[in-house]
C-alpha cells in the first residue's frame, strides 16, 4: 500500500460577519477544493463560521523564533505606538 | 544553555509553547507520544457506540449518535493535526495503532453487548474524558491545548445525551431499567481505570506535571470522578457498584473500593475482551480506503496538469 501523501493545508475561520479569518487547525487533502470542502466538515459542524479560507502549509512564510528578537524589535522600543503611553487628565471624558 | 532556561521560563510562567519554539527532545517525544494515544482513542473509540448506529431504537436516538460518532472521528482529526505540528506523521501514527506500536485507552476494548450501553459510555465514558480532557485545555503545548477546548465545548453534548438516554430508559419498564443497572455495572471500574495507574505506579506523571503537560495526578482526577458521578447515579435510581463506596466527610470527598488494577494491566497488554477485533478493524477500513486516496490523489493531479 502506497502512503497517500496528501499535502497539509491550515485552516482559518471567519466566526462572524466583522471578524478576522482566525487559524483553528490543518488537514491534509488532496486538493483545494477537497481541502475547503473536509474543513467544513471537520472545524464547523456547530455554526461555528461563515467563511473558511484553506492554503497550503507549505506557502506559508513564517518568522522564525531564531529571529524573533531582531524581527520584533522594530515595535519593541515604539511603545508611543500604544495608548497608555500618553498622560491624560482623568476629568477629560471619552478618551 | 541559553534556549533551555528560555523554555522553562515559558513553562513556569505559564505561557504556551508553539511549534516553531526550541523545547527538549523528551518533552517533544512525551508529547507526540500523549497526542497520539489520544487521538487512536478517539478513532478506535467510534467502535463500541457504531456498533449500535444501525439498531438505535427510533431516528431521533440514530442521528443523535451518528453526529456523536462523527464528534469523535473529529477530535481524532484535531488531535492528529496537533500531534504534526511537532513533526511527527499522520499516516506513520495510523501504522504504528494498527501495528500495535501505539496505544489507545483500554476503555475502548469492552464490548458494547446492549443498546443501554450507548447512555453510559456517555454518561460515564465521556464524562471521565471530560475529567481528564478540561486540565488539558490549559496544558503547555499551545496547539494541544486549543484542540482540547474544541474538543472540550463538544463533550458535553455527548454526556448530557447519554445521561438523557438513560433517564428516558429509567422511566421505561422494569426491563429497561434492568438493562441500565446491568450496563452500569459493567462500565463502572473500567471507567475508573480510564484515569490510568495509580499515582505510586505511575511513571509518567512527575516530569509530565514539571512540563505542565499533565495538570492533576490520575488519583486527583479519579476522585474528582467519583465525587461527581454518585449525586448524578443517585438521580437516576442506578446503584454504583461497589459495597464501598461511601461520602467520608473528613476528606470532603467519597472513599471506594480497590480497582481490579491486574484486569486494568491484562487489558492494556491486549488481552482484553475486543482488543484484537478493535485494531483488526481499523487495520481493515485504512487499507479498504487506499483506494479512495489514491483516486482523489490521480484527480488532483490530472485537474493540475490540465490547468
Ligand atoms: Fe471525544
Ligand atoms: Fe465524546
Amino acid at each position: 500500500m502506497t502512503r497517500s501523501s496528501w499535502p497539509l493545508y491550515e485552516v482559518f475561520v471567519r466566526g462572524k460577519r466583522g471578524l478576522n479569518h482566525v487559524h483553528v487547525g490543518s488537514l491534509h487533502a488532496p486538493d483545494d477544493e477537497m481541502a475547503l470542502r473536509n474543513a467544513r466538515d471537520l472545524y464547523t459542524r456547530r455554526n461555528e463560521g461563515v467563511s473558511i479560507w484553506v492554503v497550503k502549509a507549505e506557502a506559508i512564510t513564517a518568522s522564525s523564533p531564531d529571529e524573533k528578537d531582531p524581527f520584533f524589535a522594530p515595535s519593541g522600543d515604539k511603545v508611543y505606538r500604544h495608548p497608555t503611553f500618553y498622560a491624560i487628565p482623568e476629568d477629560v471624558p471619552h478618551l | 544553555m541559553d534556549l533551555e532556561r528560555e523554555f522553562e521560563q515559558t513553562v513556569a510562567a505559564d505561557h504556551r509553547v508553539e511549534p516553531r519554539d526550541w523545547m527538549p527532545d523528551g518533552y517533544r517525544a512525551t508529547l507526540v507520544r500523549q497526542i497520539a494515544q489520544h487521538a487512536h482513542s478517539e478513532i478506535i473509540g467510534m467502535q463500541p457506540e457504531g456498533n449500535w448506529i444501525s439498531r438505535a431504537p427510533s431516528l431521533r436516538r440514530k442521528a443523535i449518535l451518528l453526529a456523536k460518532v462523527q464528534d469523535e472521528a473529529g477530535h481524532g482529526l484535531y488531535l492528529y493535526a496537533a500531534a504534526e505540528t511537532l513533526g511527527a506523521d499522520r499516516e506513520e501514527l495510523t501504522e504504528k495503532l494498527i501495528a500495535g506500536r501505539q496505544k489507545y485507552s483500554s476503555i475502548f476494548n469492552y464490548p458494547t453487548l446492549t443498546y443501554a450501553d450507548v447512555g453510559v459510555i456517555g454518561w460515564l465514558v465521556d464524562g471521565a474524558a471530560i475529567c481528564n480532557q478540561v486540565p488539558l485545555c490549559r496544558t503547555s503545548y499551545g496547539p494541544y491545548a486549543r484542540a482540547m477546548i474544541r474538543v472540550c465545548k463538544e463533550e458535553s453534548f455527548h454526556q448530557r445525551q447519554g445521561y438523557e438516554l438513560l433517564m428516558t430508559m429509567m422511566s421505561g419498564t422494569e426491563q429497561q431499567r434492568a438493562l441500565v443497572q446491568e450496563s452500569v455495572d459493567r462500565w463502572w471500574w473500567p471507567s475508573l481505570m480510564m484515569f490510568g495507574p495509580p499515582d505510586a505506579e505511575s511513571s509518567n506523571t512527575e516530569q509530565s506535571m514539571l512540563w505542565r503537560i499533565k495538570r492533576h495526578t490520575n488519583d486527583e482526577l479519579r476522585q474528582r470522578f467519583v465525587d461527581m458521578s454518585v449525586p448524578q447515579a443517585a438521580k437516576l435510581g442506578v446503584t454504583l457498584p461497589d459495597p464501598h463506596l461511601v461520602w467520608n466527610a473528613e476528606r470532603g470527598h467519597h472513599d471506594f473500593g480497590e480497582i481490579d488494577w491486574t484486569e486494568f494491566w491484562q487489558v492494556v497488554k491486549g488481552a482484553g475482551p475486543c482488543n484484537a477485533q478493535r485494531v483488526e478493524h481499523r487495520r481493515k477500513a485504512h487499507e479498504d480506503g487506499a483506494w479512495v486516496r489514491e483516486a482523489a490523489t490521480a484527480y488532483a493531479r490530472k485537474k493540475e496538469q490540465a490547468a
